[in-house]
């Protein structure tokens, strides 16, 4: 928590599907070292947010850098190999393949390579159970497992932000303690976290810093540990009222 | 009796070469989603070209094929980037229209270059016959299409199961955002994998000019060729392509032995209708969620 320069900006971003406006004005920095969480409910922005910032969503207006270096817009792989990555909402692993496989994808990018067994051990260690599946097809495994499977390959490929959309949905609360003791090792290791999540309090113990979206927009943000949970839960769902 | 296992061996043979012809198309369709159907035009185009350095320019059957593939692997790379990636994240139905395009313009390009006449390939094995006994031959160009077309379906199969490119391909076509989160560009892929198809395709195409006679509009029946092998083996299934080229050459050469030759072609196709109707992906192909 020493380092406390950002290492990600998002500028006045505005994104469209169409004629329909998904963000409005969203500004956020991302602190280098730190896990920063969104909040928000179903349809607030934030995984067109995310994709945005992965390069697939291209944004309306605004801007999104990383190290200072303008990024948005660019191809997804460019931006991957520009150091941030992310476990998608959904399914992003390959189920036709072997566990082992997929995370020696991870390695893909040259810098990645040639650590492959290094970088693949370290994800092992972190997810043991995944090493006993190891040459087991991915098609197999169980949600909490895959979304581990998910989370441990963009690891593989040494980012240095780490994103992940939705890690708990739809997973029993023993695993997703389980997930976010990971996120934590994750982080202490000192990779940048950017996560979204749903729930209020759960979002706030395990993250620094916070910011809630409602409806395309940022209405609080603050450090986690500082935000009241009642503040936070009335922005959240006083707005959802009328919507 | 004797005649028979002459169809067997014949269309065993025989299938070896289809197997070439349809690995190509495989290929495609299981990464990209994408029916090649420029296919058979692809593999015409080859046999004019290695027609042309083997006849007229150096000589050398495998220097002509060599000098084919290099320009095969230029023009899909070309098609791929400035036609295929225009429109490939827009749905199967651009891709295969620009395919149907591509296709077009090949066919008549021919024309115009080579005039309509027939055309074929010297092979001195096509008439040596490696096995002549009275009752049984095998022909020697049979034998070198169905070594060829093994070999060339097994070198495939090891470069996607057990490279690291082979791997970033298979991983392509599970998941494409998935590798592109990890640093893959797709698109780059695809063009690998056109590329991969096409250079299969040139020596499926020196394996037909050499075998049979060819002219500019012979493309679309070696697509039908293609169409079946990859029906029968499974969308996909590259292994499959195997055992559809050899059950699809055994049909004809069968089914010519029992009700004349007429039905060689016809039965071919009720054979790939009848696999279609009771198990549509195919014999090797996994059903698709
Ligand atoms: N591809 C799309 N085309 C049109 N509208 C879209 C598309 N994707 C999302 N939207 C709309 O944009 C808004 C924001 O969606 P988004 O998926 O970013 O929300 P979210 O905060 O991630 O929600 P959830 O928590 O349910 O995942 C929603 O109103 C949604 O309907
Ligand atoms: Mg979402």
């Amino acid at each position: 928590m020493s380092d406390t320069g950002s290492i990600l900006k998002i500028d006045n971003l505005n994104v469209h599907y169409g004629d329909f406006q998904a963000l409005y004005d969203v500004s956020m920095e991302i602190k280098k070292g730190r896990v920063t969480s969104i909040i928000g409910s179903n349809g607030s922005g934030k995984t067109t947010l995310l994709n945005t910032v992965m390069g697939i969503n291209k944004p309306t207006s605004g801007s999104i850098t990383l190290n200072d270096k303008d990024i948005s817009g660019m191809r997804t792989s460019k931006i991957v190999a520009d150091g941030v990555t992310m476990s998608p909402e959904g399914s992003s692993i390959f189920e036709d393949m072997t566990i082992k496989e997929n995370l020696l994808m991870g390695a893909y990018l040259p810098h990645a390579r040639k650590r492959k067994t290094e970088l693949v051990e370290k994800a092992f260690s972190l997810f043991p159970d995944l090493r006993e599946k190891s040459g087991q097809l991915a098609s197999l495994l169980s949600g909490g497992q895959r979304q581990m499977l998910s989370i441990a390959k963009a690891i593989v490929t040494d980012p240095q932000v780490i994103i992940c959309d939705e890690i708990s949905l739809g997973l029993a609360p023993v695993i997703i303690k389980d997930i976010y003791k990971k996120i934590k090792e994750i982080n202490a290791a000192g990779m940048t976290v950017l996560l979204v999540e749903q729930e209020v309090k759960r979002s706030l113990k395990h993250s620094d810093y916070s910011y809630i979206m409602v409806k395309g927009r940022v209405v609080m943000e603050g450090v986690s540990g500082e935000l009241p949970e009642e503040e936070v839960s009335s922005a959240y769902f006083g707005i959802n009222k009328y919507a | 009796m004797y005649i028979i296992i002459q169809s067997v061996i014949t269309g065993i043979l025989l299938g070896g070469l289809y197997a070439v012809i349809g690995v190509g198309m495989s290929l495609v369709f299981g990464i990209m989603r994408l029916t090649n159907i420029a296919h058979g035009d692809l593999m015409i185009l080859a046999s004019y070209f290695t027609m042309l350095f083997a006849m007229e320019i150096v000589g050398n059957v495998f220097l002509a094929l060599l000098i084919t593939i290099v320009l095969m692997l230029i023009l899909s790379f070309l098609i791929q980037t400035f036609l295929v990636n225009r429109v490939i994240d827009k749905g199967p139905e651009p891709s295969l229209l620009v395919m149907f395009g591509v296709s077009i313009i090949i066919r008549n390009a021919l024309i115009l270059i080579f005039g309509a006449n027939n055309r074929t390939i010297p092979n001195p094995l096509s008439t040596t016959n490696i096995l002549n006994s009275p009752n049984i031959s095998i022909s020697g160009g049979y034998l070198v299409n169905f070594i060829v077309g093994v070999a060339v379906v097994l070198v495939l199969m090891f470069i996607i199961q057990k490279t690291y490119f082979g791997m970033s391909i298979r991983a392509t076509a599970s998941n494409r955002m998935g590798a592109e989160l990890l640093g893959v560009n797709t698109k780059r892929i695809f063009a690998y994998t056109l590329c991969l198809a096409v250079a299969t395709a040139s020596i499926a195409g020196l394996l037909i000019g050499q075998t049979f006679v060819f002219y500019p509009s012979t493309g679309p029946q070696y697509l039908i060729t293609a169409f079946g092998v990859v029906v029968i083996g499974g969308m996909g299934s590259l292994g499959g392509t195997l055992v559809g080229g050899i059950l699809l050459g055994l049909v004809q050469l069968l089914s010519a032995h029992f009700f004349g030759t007429g039905w060689q072609t016809i039965a071919g196709y009720v054979f790939m209708l009848v696999i279609l109707t009771i198990r549509p992906q195919g014999i090797f192909a996994k059903a698709r969620r």
